[in-house]
């Protein structure tokens, strides 16, 4: 019970700001680390030893985060998690590399689709590993680096809100790879 | 101009993402060095990682709210158990003729439905259908105020004579009176693999635990495994070809550590 306590305990921060991140709801955020936390209580001895505590911790806290919000995308409520949003109504031009304002970085956030804000936010922020991150999220390495890739150029074009321009006239030697299918072209 | 492998987009997310080795980000460095394009996307990339740490760091350094207290869900949790523990007694009319209205349905149906019972449980693993079992007898005779068990402690010799005989196997009972429980005695109870031998304990409020023993199909060793169904758990484990199920109205993980002591006697009993 005490290794549970000393282990746990320091990750309930991160945990916190993991859930806020993805569902934004105050509330409705802490509801889920509760309840991750109690599933964490009840099953720790039947987590694998070998995993870190850390990575099964957030894998818990994902899985409740996603049925969550597929639960209320269902029933309508959080159309701003699809990636089809009106990009016109959150994009706002910055002016100047200072723009990168807290409350605008969240807004851009809000935009990505969910698979690639899991992934954004847990390697960026959390410091997972990439191999951690592709643990909790159950998906390959790979995937994790070109979900990261196409997270971070979606998030620069909103807050920049300047069309994919950017990175694809990156003259003559750098091309943008085919992230769709999940490609890295290799530049020279 | 690059004397290594050629630079790839994983390797500018892992620049970004401080996670290259040093070779590795000189390298990737002298690249950014002379593509101007590929740096200018480099620096937004991390600009806009330090911008996401920046505006989500406020949150991890908020006072942790009362009701995500570890201490305080690891004490509700297990407030929660010592109510789950009493309720044994009390629950005994009820459950007891719910658990019996569950058995005649069960037994009445027959034909089809009972193949489509069997069928369900061809998916289970042996040691769930052995908790399964133990789980489905302990309702039914734990809560029995007037006669949980035909023969009592006091009849340990005969019981275990006439178990052992029917399951023609030599069975022996733990002592769990080191962890508060006393023997109150056995039975015999009909699973769906034949005979079984159920062991009843109960501590000094009445909590009753129950362990359920009869011949597994195959030989050898199972692990402990975990179960739960609502408010009763189980442990159950199998040694030389014998399954055992510790099951009562708590949870698995709380019956685990007695679980542990009667595996390491049945070991040196058997």
């Amino acid at each position: 019970m005490n290794d549970m306590m000393l282990l746990i305990e320091p990750l309930i921060p991160p945990l916190r700001r993991y859930a806020r991140a993805l569902v934004k709801d105050h509330a409705t955020a802490d509801d889920l680390v509760q309840d991750c936390l109690e599933r964490a209580i009840t099953r720790w001895h039947q987590r694998r030893q070998d995993g870190d505590a850390r990575t099964w911790l957030f894998t818990i806290l994902h899985n409740l985060a996603v049925s969550h919000m597929r639960q209320n995308r269902r029933r309508g409520s959080h159309v701003t998690l699809d990636d089809g949003v009106d990009e016109a109504m959150i994009a706002r031009p910055a002016t100047q590399e200072d723009a990168l304002h807290h409350a605008d970085v969240m807004q851009a956030l809000q935009t990505l689709p969910e698979d690639q804000r899991s992934v954004l936010l847990l390697v960026s922020v959390e410091d997972l590993t990439y191999a951690e991150a592709a643990r909790v999220l159950d998906i390959p390495i790979g995937t994790v680096m070109s979900r990261l890739a196409r997270a971070r150029e979606k998030l620069l074009r909103k807050m920049e809100g300047a069309p994919a321009q950017e990175a694809a006239k990156g003259g003559a030697t750098i091309h943008r790879p085919v992230f769709g299918a999940g490609i890295f072209r290799r530049v020279k | 101009m690059n004397p290594g492998r050629p630079i790839t987009e994983e390797d500018f997310q892992a620049y970004v993402d401080h996670a290259l080795d040093e070779r590795r980000q000189e390298e990737v460095e002298e690249y950014l060095s002379t593509h101007p394009d590929a740096a200018r996307r480099v620096a937004a990339y991390t600009a806009q990682r330090e911008a996401l740490r920046a505006a989500l760091a406020p949150i991890a350094e908020e006072p942790v709210p009362d009701r995500l207290n570890l201490a305080r869900l690891v004490e509700a949790r297990q407030h929660r158990q010592a109510r789950s523990w009493l309720s044994v007694p009390g629950a005994g009319p009820w459950r007891t003729i719910a658990a019996a209205v569950a058995l005649v349905l069960i037994g009445g149906a027959g034909g089809w439905s009972m193949h489509g019972i069997t069928a369900g449980k061809a998916s289970m693993n042996p040691e769930s259908m052995l908790t399964q079992e133990a789980m489905d007898n302990y309702r039914v005779y734990a809560a029995d105020a007037v006669r949980p068990v035909e023969m009592h402690a006091g009849e340990q010799e005969q019981l275990l004579r006439w178990v052992s005989q029917r399951l023609d196997r030599k069975v022996a009972v733990p002592d769990l009176s080191a962890s508060g429980y006393r023997f109150m005695g056995g039975r015999l109870v009909a699973t769906a693999h034949g005979p079984g031998a159920m062991f009843f304990y109960d501590d000094s409020s009445g909590n009753r635990i129950a362990m359920l023993v009869r011949p597994m199909k195959q030989d050898g060793d199972a692990p402990m495994t975990e179960h739960q169904k609502d408010d009763v758990g189980g442990v159950t484990w199998c040694n030389r070809g014998m399954g055992y199920s510790l099951v009562a109205d708590a949870s698995a993980q709380a019956l685990h550590p007695l679980a542990d002591e009667a595996r390491r006697q049945l070991r040196t009993k058997i």
